[in-house]
């Protein structure tokens, strides 16, 4: 709670603030971050051998390996949710299985499945951008601002 | 075989900035993923993501970051071809392949799989 919300509540309500946070179980943040560097790390070891797979196999350069090895990501992280599995790991995990693009891939698919029960298009088709819809917002709108003023410059006769 | 070694450390340390966001300033899930893409954007346009990519491998490719890299990649290819409209048209270019994908298979998952747990 911001400091300014606090000062609004009576000394008792901040009395029971104090209280609760002072009983709020600590986060084992340094077992957190171990998880997440191994399991991140794991995910982006996966993604580097599905692209060497690519590269020496198929006709792909460095540039275009990167397309087939996402596409291939997202279809074991959706496999993996509809089974249950991703979630499962993801409670120990946390960022790790979050932030690589599996993550994104998951809340997809975890939210559409979650959601079917409303309907395919009222529930799923609409739901499933719960957390990705924010992540493609502002990934857009500030790629677009930075490409303005790059574009901007360029054509203004800059480097 | 080295790229192995570099992809999972700095994939693998992605991660734990995003853990630290979770667990020391107590961001939520959204927060933490919707900064990180931003970031990677910002980087992009610094020009510091491609070397970052070219050190790394997928350890900078896979992470949610690289999203951001790739959208202003995207844009400013093509607004090098087109001029500014080129921002728009050229902004999901490089990151169809992601966004396409787990649209596509995570509507099939929800036409096949029932809620667990």
């Amino acid at each position: 709670m911001s400091n300014k919300k606090k000062k609004k509540l009576t000394p008792t309500q901040q009395e029971y603030h104090d209280f609760a946070k002072m009983r709020e179980p600590k986060r084992p943040i340094l077992k957190n971050c171990l998880w997440a560097f191994f399991v991140g790390g794991f995910i982006c070891l996966l993604g580097q051998i599905i692209q060497n797979f690519f590269l020496w196999n198929f006709e792909f350069n460095e540039r275009t390996a990167g397309d087939p090895t996402v596409a291939i990501l997202i279809l074991i992280s959706v496999i993996l949710t509809s089974i249950g599995v991703y979630d499962h790991i993801a409670q120990r995990a946390g960022a790790g299985t979050a932030v690589p693009v599996t993550g994104f891939a998951n809340s997809i698919a975890s939210a559409a499945i979650e959601h079917r029960s409303e309907g395919y298009v009222l529930g799923s088709g609409s739901k499933m951008y719960k957390l990705a819809g924010s992540v493609i917002t502002f990934g857009v709108v500030a790629a677009f601002v930075i490409a303005l003023i790059k574009t901007t410059i360029t054509l203004l006769g800059g480097s | 075989m080295e790229i192995y070694f570099w992809a999972f450390l700095v994939g693998g340390l992605i991660c734990v900035i995003g853990q630290l966001m979770f667990d020391l300033a107590k961001l939520t899930p959204a927060h933490t993923m919707s900064i990180l893409v931003v970031v990677g954007a910002i980087l992009g346009g610094l020009g510091l993501y491609e070397p970052l990519i070219d050190f790394a491998g997928a350890g900078a490719t896979v992470p949610i970051t690289s999203f951001g890299n790739a959208l202003v990649k995207g844009a400013l290819q093509e607004a090098e071809n087109t001029g500014l409209v080129g921002i728009l048209t050229g902004i999901f270019e490089v990151t169809s392949a992601g966004i396409s994908a787990a649209i596509i298979f995570g509507f099939i998952a929800a036409l096949l799989a029932k809620p667990k747990g």
